[in-house]
């Protein structure tokens, strides 16, 4: 979608639907209380960011690297590894050496 | 007689080669002064053994002729770097007791240079904040005060805010910081204190803890321009484990630095004379024009036509980044997990992240859930990367004028705790001259150049194009020479 073409519509806004959605993507639990406070300060910087819509980027490409920088290739060897208690050290729970998590199959 | 914590980097380099004091002198004066400096809150964990361990390596080197650079120099890190078997937090709740199976590359090649560390510097939390007020782990109390007799508590600025309070308290003499949209330059600015955000790529980013991949990029804080290069020198390198480190040598940046600035062209960005600039501050940046043309340098105006929509840029590209880097909190592999009752799988992810971040981490990644998220990708994302692009061609255009920028690094003198966090949004203007330089991955430093009429520290901003550093170094001692900047916050912790 072009944001300038649609420059005369309404400002996109959230509402407190749209505020539980996004938090539930983002998988953080929100209260009621707290999705409601969030509510007007999303939109606050939301309208404040809009006004990137009425810049002229015809013919532009996104930015992807601020420095122009091939990704390197590198020998197709093993260079790390065998270090399952270091990879285990900070879990909240580790058992016979796995992560261990709450049961997801019932 | 010599007070150690005064000296400098370079002094205590020098001092301690020439035999004047041990390292191990040197490492209990600083300790003394980071155990007595709780009020100020800068360090989340004192590391005073590994310090007083890195000395005595220091003395046993220096009788043995095996002298390396940073010999006898401790240093404070911010907690955003992992450092091996000592927690490492990013001043959360979702790290706390985190502590690395491994060591940062930058952390590493310092104490491989035979610094040592004083311990883990507080910040804002995730590095997300301009005032150090989001730590899990309290505020950062400035060292600086008003002159109007008062004793409100100033922010130290953020998010790199525990580096800057303990350089400005004398409680170490140089610190990492990192910079994602301003978190060396601002702190630096605030508490009268020289920063330096290189080229991104300089600095690997491996070990240090994510917040915007494509911006975050790490930095020395220091009293004075010379620490700052001698400390960059040796933080810089390159680093097969970060796929956008740069492979390039590290130049000698103390070794090069020239104050005479003959020939040399400064930029002075007509759109950063923002609406509301105080009198003090576009005074101080005339004098900084004044001191530049002294050391030989010419002025001449360039535009930086997509200024005004730097800030907003960096809002929806830093947030939409956030919210895939800290996507790795789940509560399965490390920091920490919330587990309620009878919870299911989804239930403990949601529970973790929402005991684990704090509020504005918590805003920030539910912008960047949504400006990423479908129907919304291109308006929001696509379209800062678009303007992003822009921002860092106006750059290009302007270095074809002349050789260095020179900005304020902030809009106003340090402000008071709470002042400003009501509004996120008053919060995010005050990154609006050293957004700019973070969107086009360039070189930016702040240099202490005056007092404000409250009796507070301000910074110039010299910002440089891309692998630039030494011309940004060598503006900044042309300003660190003639701006004479001596003072210092009085002892009141």
């Amino acid at each position: 979608m072009d944001r300038r073409a649609d420059a005369s519509a309404p400002s996109m806004s959230v509402d407190l639907t749209t505020v539980k959605k996004i938090a539930s993507l983002a998988r953080i639990a929100v209260g009621e209380a707290e999705a409601e406070a969030l509510v007007p300060e999303l939109n606050g910087i939301l309208h404040w960011v809009e006004q990137l819509g009425e810049v002229d980027v015809t013919g532009i490409e996104p930015m992807t690297a601020v420095i122009p920088n091939t990704l390197r290739l590198r020998d197709d060897v093993v260079t790390d590894g065998n270090v399952r208690d270091k990879v285990l050290a900070n879990a909240p729970q580790a058992e016979h050496g796995f992560f261990a998590v709450p049961k997801v199959i019932e | 007689m010599t007070v150690l914590t005064d000296l400098t980097v370079a002094q205590i380099r020098d001092g301690f080669r020439a035999g004047d004091f041990s390292a191990r002198d040197v490492a209990e004066a600083f300790n003394a002064n980071v155990a007595a400096a709780k009020a100020l809150n800068a360090f989340i964990v004192e590391t005073p053994e590994q310090a007083l361990t890195a000395a005595d390596q220091a003395d046993k080197d220096r009788a043995a002729g095996a002298l390396k650079p940073l010999s006898g120099v401790p240093i404070g890190m911010k907690d955003l770097f992992c450092t091996q078997d000592v927690q490492t937090t990013a001043a959360s709740h979702m790290l706390e007791g985190f502590k690395p199976t491994y060591e940062s590359f930058v952390s590493q090649k310092l104490w491989d240079a035979g610094a040592g560390m004083l311990g883990k510097l507080n910040l804002d939390q995730f590095a997300m904040g301009s005032s150090n007020e989001t730590s899990y782990f309290g505020n950062v109390i400035s060292p600086w005060r008003r002159n109007d007799g008062g004793n409100a508590a100033l922010a130290p600025g953020g998010s790199s805010g525990g580096s800057s309070a303990a350089i400005a308290a004398r409680l170490c003499p140089a610190a990492t910081g990192t910079d994602t949209g301003g978190s060396i330059r601002q702190p630096a600015a605030f508490t009268g204190i020289s920063g330096i955000k290189p080229t991104y790529g300089r600095c690997s980013r491996w070990g240090v803890v994510a917040f915007a991949s494509s911006l975050d990029q790490a930095g020395p804080m220091a009293r004075d321009v010379r620490d700052c290069a001698i400390m960059l020198e040796n933080m810089a390198g390159f680093d097969p484990r970060d796929a956008t480190s740069l492979d390039l040598p590290v130049p000698q940046w103390e070794s090069g630095l020239s104050s005479d600035l003959k020939g040399k062209r400064v930029g002075i960005p007509k759109e950063y004379r923002v609406d509301g600039m105080p009198a003090e501050i576009e005074a101080l940046w005339n004098q900084g024009m004044a001191w530049l043309k002294d050391a030989g340098a010419e002025i001449v105006e360039v535009s930086l036509p997509h200024t005004s929509y730097a800030l907003p840029t960096y809002y929806i590209i830093a947030p939409a980044e956030a919210s895939s880097n800290l996507a790795r909190y789940d509560g399965v592999r490390y920091g920490l997990r919330d587990l309620p009752d009878g919870a299911n799988l989804q239930d403990m992810y949601a529970a973790t992240r929402a005991a684990g971040f704090g509020p504005e981490v918590k805003r920030r990644i539910i912008i960047g859930t949504y400006v990423l998220s479908a129907g919304y990708y291109d308006a929001y994302f696509t379209q800062a990367c678009k303007v992003r692009a822009l921002i860092a061609r106006d750059f290009e255009e302007a270095f074809k004028r002349c050789d260095v920028l020179l900005t304020p690094t902030a809009p106003s003198a340090a402000f008071a705790l709470g002042e400003k966090q009501a509004d996120p949004l008053a919060m995010y203007l005050n990154d609006v001259f050293t957004v700019p330089a973070s969107l086009a991955g360039i070189p930016a430093m702040s240099v202490p150049a005056g007092l404000s009429n409250e009796g507070l520290p301000l910074g110039l901003q010299i910002i440089g194009p891309a692998l630039g550093e030494q011309a940004v170094l060598n503006a900044g001692l042309a300003i660190e020479e003639r701006a004479g900047f001596t003072a210092r916050a009085e002892k009141w912790w």
